[in-house]
């Protein structure tokens, strides 16, 4: 493994990509990684044309409906207000995918140029960014995140807010380290010597050489990040009802449990699906692209 | 090595100090008025002026940081604005309970993840290590509190082998506190009926707050294991006879624990903070339902409370796994 993965990073940009996939394929795991990770993004693109009921997306009252267990004309029944919740959980998958993404990239577009900055830089400018980075991570992310939610208001927003403001140290952390181990690299010296600008080193020659890992973390945390958003949905400071958003969806149905149990289980699988997809994705692409960083 | 205690005892003070900074600066940016909604909602103007004389709020930020700190230094929280409790009694009652369903989870998790790891290393790529990947992979998916109520839903209500919620019957009165664990203090008085009843309770939010942290042992400690057994020293040993049970409890797992340990002493902290989605699905009366209920209410203080509790735990338990580290690995110390 170590020693194909090697070539992985010394062969020529084409053929390592030709070599990534064919290792991807080989694996179980990230092959159903990547069809879960396929699905969910389908939906939520195609999700407004294949709902079986579109009126249902904002929340029409129909109460003669309502409650009903799953049959042929609603696949996983129907909500307490008589919606589709087969429906109600596709539009969900669009909520969850442009936050999970929107939370991740927003992450790593504060934390990486900083991390690579204090990597580069050293000294009191590092010092100062990475103190500041520690702070934020002396407490667990989802308690912090609570809090600032606590501060700024319930709310999808602002708990996208908060959760980016709990993730971008991580990135600051990981840039930190590549940009650290790539300083001494024997190739940075050279196009130093030959002459090459501080931007020109920068761009060319760290950012590319610390994309593996980046690209690794952020197929990570985009799972993570939309287990957090369900989560803050579920314990009512995230999206609010009848936002169809899969963990204020749960937290609705709790109180029709046990009787209607199903109307909880349907956003549930698909939380899980999705986080699943793509820490399973993650983990595949870390094996072939960073392998020596394997650790839990 | 004195100087490496002293030194990591230093940086977790400076952390500490630090996680008081930050949640007065949340405090302080939040948008909406604290004095307002501790005059209450039909207050008029010169109430609300009055409450923020009360609550010391018309003072300048700096005095007011002063304030709060030497407030924390005596083990003052502040009051919760909408009960008007001290949030530091409240910490101190609902605390016990969050810290046993924490302990007990962490048991679960060491107690059945070191053991899988070793056991998916040497099977490595066999039928159990398939089956352990899968479930550490779920594990860390699964949202804690849908897994909570399908518990419920099986254990509780088709099965009706366990109770739903909470802590302990509401008809049970609760015994005066040794500890305020009650499955220690009821071993202690040895009143094993009651033993069991908490047991009862504690045992689904138990095994939903220890799957993550159960799953990342497992993984750590698998891969760990798997490094440990392909070093010299292993096949050193076992040229020389040393029998494999020994080879693999002595020799492997002594290397693969100390990763093990740093994820140990990581997950404690998280833990703390996932009580807030565990405790919520139990109505389990710990800090993390507390934070949650006083954050819908817009309350501050409370919330600011958990997450220094919460961010003390996390530090305290990072600086023993560093300390152990200094003790079990000595290359550590000149470092």
């Amino acid at each position: 493994m170590s020693a194909i993965a090697e070539e992985t990073v010394a062969a020529p940009p084409r053929r390592r990509l030709r070599l990534a996939l064919w290792l991807l394929t080989r694996s179980f795991s990230s092959m159903l990684g990547l069809f879960l990770v396929t699905a969910i993004v389908a939906l939520a693109l195609l999700g407004p044309w294949i709902v079986p009921y579109p009126d249902d997306v904002q929340g029409g009252i129909n109460l003669a409906n309502k409650l009903q267990p799953p049959s042929f004309a609603h696949w996983l029944g129907t909500d307490e207000v008589g919606n589709d919740i087969l429906t109600r959980v596709i539009i969900g998958a669009r909520i969850s995918l442009l936050v999970g993404i929107g939370i991740t990239v927003a992450a790593a577009i504060i934390g990486v140029p900083l991390g690579i900055l204090a990597g580069l830089a050293g000294g009191r400018l590092r010092e100062v960014i990475m103190r500041f980075t520690d702070l934020f991570l002396s407490v667990p992310g989802l308690v912090l995140a609570i809090a600032l939610v606590a501060a700024l208001g319930p709310g999808i927003v602002n708990a996208m807010i908060a959760l980016i403001l709990v993730w971008w140290p991580g990135y600051v952390r990981l840039a930190e380290a590549k940009a650290l181990s790539i300083r001494d690299e024997a190739y940075i010296e050279a196009a130093r010597v030959a002459g090459a600008s501080r931007a020109r080193i920068l761009r060319r020659h760290v950012l590319p050489n610390s994309i593996s890992p980046l690209i690794v973390k952020m197929s990570m945390d985009i799972g993570q990040a939309i287990l957090a958003v369900a989560s803050l949905g579920f314990i009512g400071l995230g999206a609010k009802p009848p936002t169809p958003e899969w963990g204020a969806m749960i937290s609705i149905a709790r109180g029709y449990m046990p009787d209607w149990w199903w109307y909880a289980v349907a956003p549930g699988v698909f939380i899980y699906l999705a986080v699943l997809g793509f820490n399973l994705l993650g983990d595949g692409l870390r094996d072939i692209l960073d392998p020596r960083s394997n650790r839990g | 090595m004195a100087g490496y205690i002293l030194r990591r005892i230093g940086l977790a003070g400076l952390m500490l100090f630090g996680l008081v900074c930050l949640t007065f600066v949340i405090a302080n940016v939040a948008p909406s008025d604290p004095a307002a909604l501790a005059a209450g909602p039909d207050a008029g103007r010169s109430q609300i002026e009055q409450a923020r004389r009360e609550y010391g709020l018309d003072k300048p930020l700096p005095e007011q940081f002063l304030r709060y700190v030497t407030d924390l230094a005596q083990g003052n929280f502040g009051r919760s604005i909408a009960t008007g409790r001290s949030v530091g009694t409240d910490l101190a009652r609902y605390f016990p309970a969050t810290l046993e369903l924490v302990i007990l989870a962490m048991l679960l998790g060491v107690l059945l993840g070191v053991p899988l790891g070793v056991v998916s290393a040497l099977r490595k790529d066999g039928p159990v290590d398939h089956v352990t990947r899968i479930f550490a992979v779920s594990g860390i998916a699964l949202p804690p509190f849908w897994f909570g109520l399908l518990l419920q839903l099986a254990f509780a209500t088709w099965l009706g082998l366990l109770p739903t919620s909470g802590r302990i019957s509401v008809f049970t009165e609760p015994p005066d506190p040794i500890t305020g664990l009650l499955l220690l203090d009821n071993t202690l008085r040895g009143q094993w009926p009651l033993f069991r009843e908490a047991l009862s309770y504690i045992i689904l939010p138990a095994i939903v707050l220890s799957l993550p942290c159960l799953a990342s042992i497992l993984r750590v400690n698998r891969s760990e294991m798997v490094e440990a057994l392909r070093m010299d020293y292993v096949v050193a040993a076992r040229a020389h006879g040393v029998t494999p049970w020994r080879i693999v409890m002595v020799h492997a797992l002594k290397n693969a624990m100390l990763p093990t340990l740093a994820i140990i002493g990581l997950r404690w902290g998280w833990m703390m903070s996932s009580t807030v989605l565990v405790e919520t699905v139990f109505d389990w009366p710990g800090i993390g339902l507390y934070a949650v209920s006083s954050a819908i209410a817009g309350d501050f203080k409370p919330v600011m409370g958990v997450t220094l509790i919460v961010g003390l735990n996390f530090m305290v338990a990072n600086l023993i796994v560093d300390l152990l580290y200094g003790v079990l690995d000595p290359r550590l110390r000149r470092a």
